[in-house]
């Protein structure tokens, strides 16, 4: 059993920023009442079920819907001939110069480009019916040449996923910074190289994607339920594909079970259901199998790199060169391209590297897109750093801790510019890997990993030393704004009602934001709600992904709180007969120390506001506020995770069996749902260097579209984590918060590979392509005794 | 997922049962635990016409003994065989399988006698059910018969028992208690990437494999070379294991290569009997 490590606090007491509270949230989705797109039941809705290639290219000579209309129960069988005009494009808002981009209709058009594209639409009274309808569609398939491989995509001669591009090149992107990277290579005393491979994931949330869109013919209005992270991205984006004014247009997010990215997105579907409930008249409810998901929701990574980093033999690094190839997939979806370039953004890693080269060349391939899952581009860039920096180490035969403490940039470089461009805000490097080093035991750690390979054991300790970038973001580097907005009303009876527009879908800001809340507006938690996920009742926000929400949102809701107190000042003045200035708000009440010995509280104030017959000439009635926060900055919270593993000799088996993790984010308002986050950000890691792949066959067959054959992490591969948090507040806003919705599997990928490559390193065993599943592991060790 | 079409009918007796088997043929499929044909009729790789639900015929599911052998019923959920203090006492090589068998949900609803069936190539039961050389009783139209252990798996998800019979009863020796079961789980199923049994008696050395190939096999090579010998010194059992897969044509895929899964079925052997003697 796992030690229960946080006493829960009493929910009655104050503050409650910083207290680990359990989320209030989460009764109701234990309770089984969370109300799920597949919830959702309409007054006379229908239901569609999509027919998707089983191709991974071919072209489409005819499809013959007759047999499938004829069925009982189908309202309409359509193709894309049917629906595409009027359901636009599907976007992609990567603003990458000359990049190469093929047409994304909602439904194929005359070929189809990847296993799971959809190919036709069937709508019927019931799913069963739609299921069956659509198994009755004949489509005649004429298969074309496939390539799933982005190196071999690149060469001359291969099969091109789109003939009419002309390439299987998308985009080549050039990134340098920092001093002259010819010269750095140069000066160097040897020049360490090395490939890395980040295979394909499948976010496989649990609750996959569902849409149910109604339309209101005499309004002209169009509600559409979606399981997204990004309700308010999408109303930005929909009425350019389906012609419905953004004022007449509501988009809902409701209980959100996972995205990890795969939710951060414009779909087909989410057109396509819409267009339907248009034109039918009724109700439309898709829901997505789980075999769809795997197939047709985006998938994550997919990168090959070779590295190459200038060294002093004294381990000074003066620069590096990395050349990537990110496969695309056959489709960009909103960030496909933009992904790998994120990559480019954080190479250096927390390290003082001179000078820096990289190139992406971005490649289609007939395979599900790839795009923003858990971490986007930094955990590619965490996982090739680290890795290169135990490579160097042992090549140098330096001590790798040092190696690291040797291009920390100290605490008095803050705000550190690096050569990749960005300025991190604030950091102490060295202080989290000291905790780390002091929770892990490390001194002890390296005894009994000598001990155990003096009796003939495979032990290793794999360490990383993160730096990442959240709280996205500043306008000038998102592409559709980086800003958050938010709301806070008192009612009538008192009541806070606070709005916001970010998306939670597990984050666990209903509690966050109301621990913020209860504090700084001084009332009991039990009075605030927190409203989201609906653009008609949030009009705008920039939603969730790059861990935002509190660092941007919640600072949205400070900005309000302090005008609406603000507000309320003067009306407590008025009261007091003062000014403004001689009123003292303090836990929830308004005093005037000198003036008078009354106090004001909230019921009194808010019921003023709002019968509104005795306010001060010149003030609204009504006690709300509004804001928008722009950050001036990313955030770049940082930590270290250690990790020691045995090997199975004879199965290959990787065994954790220490895992401490030292993440700042900056003050900590729940620290319970910090380590959440954290817990299930690692838990993601050991799936991606140990097990999880998303696998295609030579053809372009998904073998890895269940369950079954897709493996995702489950309790029993999680061993029990140490936790420690260092806290450098962020100077971008003034919760001075950072953001820890991805620091978890930014940091223990590295820390987890590193771990078995040390253990293999007394064989010699140099290189391993991620997931180092047990079979690898023995067939390296085999290879070698 | 939905199904396709069909149609549900629930029998009150084994008879019943059977004739409602012999009238609908090929169209008709029998339900109990439901944990393997669902998933198939949901993603419709099954297809039946009709489903006959056997899941609540009474007397079917028990644990007794009864001679020198221990009675399952054939519907026994895996759970109930996990927990049983008769198997745990007195042959727990079953028990020992039944808590490899998927999760909590999966042991509360899936039964024996669907396991043994549905004879899916990495299930758990086949090679405890071959290394304790158990007894299964089917009944059809032509009455009831017994098929012996090494008879039943006929190759890849198919079994001795014709579509028109039902399996009733399994029968364990009641005196195996120097047995263990050792698996290597495919990651993402949790099915048997390969799983060794083993049953050590004054007879020798019985043990059953499952995961490696088309379907469970007792692993002869293994069997032969600890045939007759008295003292089982970690030097024999390493070279008798090197047998595991001897002559077998393993099974490759994404999860493992017919290398890998060959060389996990010795580790296990090897594995499983070390355990075993332990319980000597
Ligand atoms: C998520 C999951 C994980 C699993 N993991 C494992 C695992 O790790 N190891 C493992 O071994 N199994 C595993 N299983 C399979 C599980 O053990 C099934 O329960 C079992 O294989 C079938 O038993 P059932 O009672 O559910 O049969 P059903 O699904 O009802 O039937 C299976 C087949 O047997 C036939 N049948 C059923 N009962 C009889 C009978 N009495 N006589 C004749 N025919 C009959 C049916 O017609 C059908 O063809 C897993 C299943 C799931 C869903």
């Amino acid at each position: 059993m796992r030690r229960r490590r946080w006493p829960v606090a009493d929910p009655n007491t104050t503050p409650y920023v910083g207290r680990a509270m359990k989320r209030i949230e989460d009764p109701r989705l234990i309770r089984g009442e969370g109300t799920y797109t597949d919830d959702l039941r309409l007054p006379g809705m229908v239901h569609a079920a999509i027919l998707r290639s089983p191709h991974a290219h071919a072209r489409i000579r005819k499809i013959d819907t007759t047999a499938a209309k004829a069925i009982p129960g189908v309202v309409a069988v359509l193709t894309g001939a049917d629906v595409n005009a009027s359901c636009g494009l599907v976007p992609c808002a990567a603003a990458i110069p000359d990049l190469k981009a093929p047409k994304h209709t909602v439904l194929a058009g005359d070929r189809v480009y990847f296993v799971g594209h959809a190919v036709a639409v069937a709508v019927a009274s019931d799913p069963y019916i739609a299921r069956d309808a659509i198994e009755a569609i004949d489509v005649d398939y004429d298969p074309l040449p496939v390539v799933t491989n982005a190196e071999d995509a690149v060469k001359i001669g291969s099969p091109l996923t789109h003939p009419d591009l002309g390439s299987n090149v998308a985009y080549t992107h050039n990134v340098s910074g920092g001093g002259n990277i010819d010269e750095a290579f140069r000066k160097a005393d040897r020049i360490v190289k090395h490939r890395l491979y980040h295979q394909r994931l499948t976010p496989m949330p649990i609750e996959p994607r569902g849409v149910v869109a109604s339309y209101h013919t005499g309004e002209g209005t169009l509600t559409l339920w979606t399981a997204t992270q990004i309700p308010h991205l999408i109303r930005t984006l929909l009425p350019g594909m389906i012609g419905v004014p953004e004022n007449k247009m509501r988009i809902v997010a409701p209980e959100v079970g996972g995205g990890f990215g795969a939710k951060l997105n414009v779909y087909p579907e989410e057109a396509l259901i819409a267009h339907l409930a248009m034109r039918l008249h009724t109700p439309v409810k898709w829901i997505e199998s789980r075999r769809d998901n795997a197939a047709a929701t985006i998938h994550g990574r997919d990168q090959v790199g070779e590295y190459e980093v200038a060294v002093k033999n004294d381990g000074t690094i003066l620069g590096l060169k990395s050349k990537t190839i990110a496969d695309l997939g056959s489709y960009l979806q909103l960030l496909t391209p933009a992904v790998p370039t994120l990559t480019g953004l954080v190479l250096t890693g927390c390290y003082t590297i001179p000078a820096v080269k990289m190139e992406i060349v971005g490649v289609y391939t007939n395979k599900m897109a790839t795009d923003a899952y858990r971490g986007a581009g930094r955990p590619e860039a965490t996982y090739l750093i680290e890795r290169l920096m135990d490579v160097v180490a042992q090549e140098l035969k330096i001590d790798r801790l040092d190696l690291r403490l040797k291009h920390f940039p100290a605490p008095g470089d803050f705000p550190f510019p690096t050569s990749c461009g960005l300025v991190y805000d604030s950091g102490n490097y060295a202080a989290a890997l000291t905790k780390a080093k002091q929770l892990a035991n490390w001194d002890q750690l390296l005894k009994d990993r000598a001990a155990a390979r003096a009796a003939g054991k495979l032990s290793g300790i794999g360490v990383s030393t993160y730096v990442e970038i959240c709280a996205m973001g500043p306008s000038k580097a998102m592409p559709a704004g980086g800003w958050e907005w938010g709301c806070v009303r008192m009612e009538i009876s008192a009541k806070v009602t606070v709005i916001t527009g970010v998306s939670p879908h597990g984050q666990g800001q209903e509690t966050t934001f109301a621990q913020i809340v209860a504090d700084r507006v001084g009332v009991p938690i039990e009075d605030v709600v927190i409203l989201h996920g609906d653009t008609s009742v949030a009009h705008y926000g920039r939603d969730t992904y790059g861990s935002r929400g509190t660092a941007v949102g919640g600072t949205a809701i400070v900005m309000c709180i302090d005008k609406m107190i603000a507000k309320a000042k003067t009306l407590a003045a008025h009261l007091f007969e003062t000014t403004s200035d001689h009123v003292v708000f303090e836990n929830g009440r308004f005093t005037s120390p000198g003036v008078t010995n009354r106090v004001i509280t909230w019921p009194e104030l808010a019921g003023e506001f709002y019968v509104a017959k005795n306010l001060p000439p010149g003030l609204e009635p009504g006690l709300e506020a509004s804001s928008f926060f722009e950050p001036q900055n990313f955030t770049f919270p940082f930590g270290t995770h250690i990790c020691a593993v045995d090997l199975d000799r004879d199965t290959g088996h990787v065994k954790i069996t220490k895992y401490v993790a030292v993440d700042d984010c900056g003050p900590q308002i729940n620290p319970l749902i910090v380590e959440g986050q954290v817990q299930g950000g690692i838990a993601h890691s050991i799936g991606q260097v140990l097990f999880e792949q998303t696998i295609y066959n030579e053809d372009g067959q998904l073998v890895t579209g269940e369950f079954m054959d897709y493996a995702i992490p489950r309790a029993h591969d999680i061993p029990d984590y140490i936790l420690g948090s260092t806290v450098t507040p962020s100077p971008i806003n003034p919760l001075g918060v950072k953001g820890v919705g991805e620091a978890g599997t930014i940091g223990a990928t590295p820390a987890i590979a590193n771990a078995v490559m040390d253990a293999l390193e007394p064989l010699g065993i140099t290189h391993m392509n991620l997931p180092m599943t047990p079979e690898k592991v023995w067939q390296a060790i085999k290879t070698k005794t | 997922m939905f199904p396709a079409h069909f149609d549900y009918v629930r029998p009150a007796t084994v008879e019943e049962a059977v004739k409602l088997l012999a009238k609908h043929g090929d169209d008709a499929k029998l339900l109990t635990g439901g944990h393997s044909l669902i998933p198939a009729m949901k993603l419709r790789l099954a297809r039946p016409q009709v489903v006959v639900d056997i899941g609540r015929i009474a007397n079917l599911s028990y644990i007794r003994e009864t001679g020198g052998a221990i009675a399952i019923g054939a519907m026994t959920t895996h759970a109930d065989i996990e927990a049983s203090k008769t198997l745990r006492d007195k042959s727990p090589l079953l028990a020992e399988t039944a808590s490899h068998i998927g999760d909590a949900q999966v042991r509360n609803k899936g039964t024996i006698g669907g396991s043994l069936v549905h004879a899916d190539p990495a299930a758990d039961y086949p090679a405890s059910i071959l290394a304790l050389d158990a007894e299964i009783d089917v009944v059809g139209p032509r009455g009831k018969r017994t098929i012996k252990a090494v008879d039943f798996f006929v190759d890849l998800l198919q079994s001795a028992v014709a579509a028109d019979e039902i399996v009733t009863e399994i029968r364990v020796p009641a005196t195996a208690k120097t047995v263990a079961y050792v698996k290597t789980e495919q990651k993402a199923s949790g099915f048997a990437l390969a799983g060794a049994a083993v049953v050590i008696g004054p007879g020798g050395v019985r043990v059953g494999i499952t995961g490696v190939a088309a379907t469970a096999y007792r692993a002869a090579g293994v069997e032969k070379a600890l045939a007759g010998q008295t003292s089982l010194t970690p030097d024999l059992i390493a070279r008798a294991s090197a047998q595991a897969a001897a002559g077998v044509d393993a099974l490759g895929d994404i999860h493992a290569s017919p290398e890998f899964r060959a060389h996990l079925a010795q580790v296990n052997t090897r594995r499983a009997i070390e355990k075993a003697l332990t319980r000597a």
